[in-house]
């Protein structure tokens, strides 16, 4: 067994004999159920009174009722959320002194990142898969388009992979995990008000530039079921930087 | 196996090691001996690839420390001076973890984890929680972890901290056994250990090395004088000034015990024979008399200190072992 997959197979261990998992995945799936019944009621009560004002069947969205406000709002619930997930990753490790048993065995950092970053990654799909519970169970007595439901999980993962990456660097520059967690909460926060610069900048180059960099706007994208080459790019090639930051720094650890 | 040259490591102003030189050849240990902050952790990881030295150069089995460390790390079993292990593992996960990572797989994974088992006597624990071990036996897992894939090479950072009489006793067995067939470096600040399995002692202190020899040979040349210990039945009151009496001595010193002097005469001078003459006409009841070399210890001190500048301490030290 190579050992990328002795460390996925640690970690993944690690993760499940721990409480964070069950903490974190609780909490996650408890909010993404409530916002979703909340705004499955909330779209109830405007179709009733949108029957009582037509009279007849309304026409009621509920892609654009439900899921896109409910994707828009797990956003901001991934950034608090998985901060706690990768924040032990390599923060635990120097702490514990097992850091030293990683570096001096014949591994290659490229194999320790790639490992930690596929473990939470699989973790976290875990997770979501949970949550295609309310899709499915709405299908049973409604009916929408499931494409655009489908490119807003694609945005999920997309997005909770550059988070996760944003954690795992933040990890690989501490020994401590609150530290951790709180620096990409940090990044991850800045980056989203990227977004609102980007607006007061306006239609500039500059402004361009910034609004691209936020990940709001290329979420936003795919919620709507608009599957653009430019916004897989951000996400893929903002999740490889942030890997590559980590790599540097758990590298360049040897020589401090 | 390993050879290390000249290697020097500062961290911005501060050298951790200087000008460090020695060489392991297969079957032999060595004991890197020094008091805590002298550069023993320093040089070990130097030798695992988990920092390279700011100069000189440091080779295991041919392959050099900062150019191949991948190579270097395959030979290696390495021992930090904190148990690495991961807490929420059973032994036997964490053993077969290790052993994955060190690119073990199918049957020589399993006879790894159960020689290392059977070696360190790990066997009762091996569905236990790691965290819910004792420090002796997270001790003893982290040396099965270094000694999981039989390497060539084992580096030892203060292998029996952490661990009770019999069980350092144990340990020092198990490294014994093992250098027939390995070069073993191991760090230690207890002076028994390193007189106990190292055939060559290195003396390390302030990043420096002091000496390098034998356990026997250095006790050896540090004596500049030949002491004996004399214990009486009735010493009287001027005692210290008696002795001098006696052709050869040249100092008389007290010990903890009243009835217990040390007398110091010139190196290569046998006054035994004088002595107990002396003693036996004088009628004071000669309860014993012996030779007393200088411990390891002793030696440690001596040199450590000298470094430091600070005064050395002959008075006592013969009579306290610790």
């Amino acid at each position: 067994m190579p050992p990328v997959q002795a460390i996925i197979a640690k970690e993944l261990r690690s993760y499940f004999v721990s409480p964070i998992v069950y903490v974190v995945g609780g909490v996650f799936l408890l909010t993404f159920g409530f916002l979703a019944y909340l705004y499955i009621v909330f779209t109830g009560a405007q179709a009733i009174q949108l029957m009582q004002m037509q009279g007849g069947t309304a026409q009621i969205n509920l892609n654009d009722l439900v899921f896109r406000n409910l994707f828009a709002s797990m956003r901001f619930v991934l950034l608090l959320i998985l901060p706690i997930l990768t924040m032990r990753l390599l923060a635990e490790e120097r702490k514990l002194r097992t850091f030293e048993l990683l570096m001096t065995a014949p591994v290659r950092v490229v194999e320790i990142i790639v490992g930690k970053f596929i473990s939470v990654y699989l973790v976290f799909i875990g997770m979501l898969l949970l949550t295609t519970l309310v899709p499915l169970t709405l299908a049973l007595f409604s009916d929408f388009d499931w494409y655009p439901v489908l490119t807003g999980y694609l945005g999920m993962m997309l997005l909770g992979g550059f988070f996760l990456a944003v954690g795992l660097f933040a990890s690989s520059i501490t020994e401590n995990q609150i530290v951790a967690a709180f620096t990409s909460f940090g990044l991850l926060l800045m980056c989203w008000l990227l977004a609102g610069l980007g607006s007061l900048l306006g239609d500039t180059p500059a402004g361009h530039v910034v609004s691209y960099l936020s990940f709001m706007e290329h979420f936003d994208h795919l919620v709507r079921g608009l599957v653009d080459t430019k916004d897989l790019v951000y996400y893929v090639s903002g999740t490889v930087f942030m890997l590559f930051l980590a790599h540097r720094v758990v590298d360049s650890s040897r020589w401090k | 196996m390993i050879e290390v040259r000249n290697i020097t490591n500062r961290y911005g102003h501060l050298t951790a090691i200087d000008r460090v030189t020695f060489r392991v050849d297969k079957g032999e240990v060595l004991a890197f001996l020094g008091p805590n902050g002298a550069g023993k952790t320093t040089t070990m990881r130097i030798l695992t690839s988990f920092i390279p030295a700011t100069e000189g150069t440091a080779q295991v089995a041919g392959f050099d420390c900062a150019e191949q460390p991948e190579e270097v790390k395959k030979r290696i079993g390495y021992l930090p001076e904190t148990p690495p292990v991961y807490q929420e593992l059973t032994v036997s996960e964490y053993l077969s973890f290790v052993g994955r990572l060190r690119g073990l797989s199918g049957a020589d994974l399993t006879t790894g984890m159960d020689r290392v088992m059977e070696r360190l006597s790990l066997g009762s624990v091996r569905q236990r929680l790691i965290a819910n071990l004792s420090r002796g036996y997270r001790q003893r897992v982290g040396l099965a972890q270094a000694l999981i894939h039989d390497p060539p090479v084992l580096i030892l950072d203060e292998p029996t901290v952490g661990l009770d009489p019999k069980q350092i006793i144990e340990i020092r067995e198990l490294i014994k056994s093992l250098a027939g067939s390995h070069a073993v470096i191991l760090s230690t600040h207890i002076l028994p250990e390193a007189t106990a399995v190292c055939q060559r002692v290195v003396i390390i202190s302030g990043g420096r090395m002091v000496a390098e020899d034998t356990p026997d040979q250095l006790s050896a040349r540090l004596r500049r004088s030949e002491k004996i210990s004399v214990t009486l039945k009735a010493p009287p009151a001027n005692i210290l000034e008696r002795f001098r009496e006696v052709a050869g001595v040249e100092h008389v010193l007290t010990t903890p015990d009243p009835q217990t002097v040390l007398l110091e005469c010139a190196l290569g001078r046998d006054i035994r024979e004088e002595v107990a003459r002396f003693t036996v006409g004088q009628n004071w009841g000669l309860l014993e008399m012996k030779p007393v070399s200088m411990t390891l210890e002793d030696v440690f001190l001596k040199l450590t200190q000298r470094e430091d500048g600070l005064p050395k301490t002959d008075d006592t030290a013969e009579t306290e072992r610790h």
